[in-house]
């Protein structure tokens, strides 16, 4: 049986006969070498947009929602578009953590941390909208079911009470997650710490790791099931944001088409997301050994996997709005693409459709420059989608409420501000934390299971 | 569990010499014994003779509190101490419960992976015996190591030295606590 094994020769995951201590230098190199300069250019701009969120958000909660474009029709703007849009950004990260490694796709090793902690990040800057975005956000508390003097407890059968519950459980799962998989390079860093307080601090998270295999063995236990409970994670929490929409009796809302088509559409943005930031952590960083174009371009295909299936979706709705001959659904859908926001639906249609079309092409597929601004577009386009969906609010069943709804500088700086946000936890992961499991990545090299070893040595006895 | 109060560390060249180290060791009698290396090897487990982790049924276990205390929650709530008829459903409308039950069956069962998890490792232990040698922080790079209780029975400085030495080790160490 092994012999038929011999003809398929695996992929160099890693390039350059990295040896352990290579991988360990590489990658903890990274966290003690003096920080770049162009970090702190990038640390600075990330954290002022970060000000900016904290002190509009202040003045949102002092002044009220009324600062926002928000209008009759359009109760629902820019925060619930931003919402979705970062949840959905995360889901990459739990897809590549949790999906790939049940399928034992070795190659997601190089990406899966900073995936992980994409996500994360991701889903803090998307959890800000809701609770904004609620007008009294002192009393958000209220979305949790604890006893209170009201004596009052919250409706269970509304989607919006299952996003307070499936994207909490799902930002701790990740966490616990990405911990999970920290805990053996948090002990690696330990044990090169020169500096007493970064060994102390390194030494607590790492909780005393000492890498035996009676460890080992609940741990990786721990990390299958963790890998396993989170893979349902990966359908269930978009599924359950797009009932938002779906559970409403509105026209272009109300399909049952939503559940799988946000999946794919979270899958989609966050590859893109993803490769945006591999993109930039590999050239900063010099990975490139590390994250090779085999890396890459496996994320490219699987963008245009996705964003055929957000085609397919978009174009469903439009047969279904023709084939259910409701004329209010099928004016939903005319309406975006040739209403007012036709200008927004057309610029969804060629970031989402269009551009990822470009990746059937293997030169395109392993440009550098071609999936970065291809996957900056995807993100754009993402975006978009979720703004065309949220606009369908704006021309309801009564002509003489109808109304054109436009961002106010608030709406814009809060948006921005997220992505200062995000850099931000970004910028500060890249600098103190290993960006590459290096424990995972060691565990893959060729040299690292005995059984190949084994097997040549029977060989030639 | 007692601490031991010394620990020999050997070092071995590689995951393959770490796995014949380890059944040569298990063979030998000891049990106090651990075999460290920087990532998980498959097939230590059956080297060491070690049973599967029952970490398993603590998860499934909690992902069932998850489950049931989510569901009575909801029933308790929405049929019994605040009924409310919302859009026409009945009090205890399940369908409608199980975004939720299942979100906190998961966590719940994600909670037990990772407390479960350190629990079973007796962890968080910052100090650990093995960290007074100068050579074991190898163990998180590239470094092999077999590590030998003092409170083994078997345990004798001079005889597993010896033994250690006899099965391949490159290095021995006697690491004694310095408390």
């Amino acid at each position: 049986m092994s012999k038929s094994t011999d003809t398929y020769k695996e992929p160099t995951l890693i390039q350059g006969n990295p040896t352990f201590e290579s991988i360990t230098n590489d990658v903890s190199g990274i966290v003690e070498a003096k920080t770049p300069k162009l970090w702190w250019v990038a640390f600075g701009a990330a954290s002022s947009g970060a000000i900016l969120l904290v002190s509009l958000i202040g003045y949102l909660i002092w002044e009220g929602t009324g600062i926002w474009g928000l209008n009759n029709p359009v109760g629902w703007g820019w925060a619930i578009v931003n919402f979705v849009f970062w949840v959905g950004i995360g889901h990459a990260g739990t897809l590549i953590s949790a999906i790939l490694f049940l399928l034992r796709q070795k190659w997601r090793t190089s990406i899966n941390r900073f995936a992980e902690a994409m996500t994360i990040f991701a889903v803090i800057c998307a959890l800000i909208f809701p609770a904004i975005h609620v007008g009294r956000a002192w009393v958000i508390y209220w979305t949790f079911p604890l006893p209170n003097q009201m004596g009052m407890w919250p409706n269970f059968r509304s989607p919006l009470l299952w996003d307070t519950f499936a994207v909490g459980t799902y930002f701790t799962c990740s966490l616990l997650f990405w911990y999970v998989g920290l805990i053996p390079d948090l002990a690696t860093l330990r044990d090169r710490a020169k500096n007493k307080l970064k060994k102390l601090l390194y030494g607590i998270f790492a909780v005393g790791w000492r890498g035996g295999n009676r460890q080992w063995k609940h741990y990786e236990l721990a990390y299958l099931v963790l890998a396993g409970i989170s893979t349902p994670l990966v359908l269930s929490v978009h599924s359950i944001v797009s009932t938002d929409f779906a559970t409403s009796v509105l026209p272009g809302w109300h399909t049952t088409i939503f559940p799988p088509y946000f999946v794919a559409g979270a899958i989609f943005s966050g590859f893109a997301m993803v490769m945006t930031l591999s993109l930039i952590a590999r050239k900063l960083f010099k990975l490139e050994h590390v994250i090779t174009m085999f890396h890459l371009e496996k994320m490219n295909k699987i963008m245009l996997l996705t964003g055929m299936m957000v085609g397919y979706a978009y174009s469903m709705e439009f047969f279904i709005a023709w084939y259910s001959g409701n004329d209010y659904e099928t004016f939903a859908f005319i309406n975006r693409a040739f209403g007012p926001y036709a200008w927004a639906y057309w610029i969804m249609i060629s970031c989402n459709v269009l551009v990822p079309q470009i990746f059937w092409f293997k030169k395109l597929r392993t440009s550098i420059l071609v999936m970065f601004v291809a996957s900056i577009l995807i993100n754009v386009g993402m975006w978009f989608e979720r703004f065309v969906i949220v606009m369908t609010l704006h021309r309801d069943f009564l002509p003489s409420s109808w109304d054109y709804y436009s961002p106010t500088i608030y709406d814009i700086g809060i948006f921005v501000g997220s992505f200062g946000l995000f850099f931000t936890l970004f910028l500060l992961f890249l600098k103190h934390l290993p960006m590459v499991a290096m424990a995972e990545v060691k565990g893959i090299l060729p040299q690292a299971q005995p059984h190949h070893h084994h097997e040549s040595t029977e060989a030639a006895s | 569990m007692s601490e031991p109060k010394a620990v020999i560390l050997a070092q071995f060249g590689g995951p393959e010499e770490l796995i014949q180290a380890a059944k040569k060791t298990r063979e030998a009698g000891y049990k106090k014994f651990d075999c460290h290396s920087p990532y998980p090897i498959h097939g230590m487990d059956q080297a060491m003779g070690l049973k599967r982790s029952p970490l398993g049924y603590i998860i499934g276990i909690m992902g069932g509190i998850g489950l049931v205390s989510a569901l009575g929650l909801q029933y308790w709530t929405s049929a019994v101490e605040y009924p409310l008829i919302i859009s026409g459903k009945p009090f205890f409308s399940y369908q409608a419960f199980i975004p939720v039950t299942f979100a906190i069956t998961v966590l719940f069962a994600a909670f037990g992976a990772f407390f479960g998890m350190l629990h079973l490792n007796r962890l968080p232990k910052l100090f650990d015996i093995r960290f007074n040698s100068e050579t074991f922080g190898k163990v998180s790079d590239g470094g092999f190591f077999v590590s030998v209780e003092s409170t083994d029975s078997k345990f004798d400085q001079s005889e597993t030295t010896a033994f250690l030495q006899s099965i391949g080790a490159s290095e021995v160490e006697f690491v004694e606590d310095k408390a």
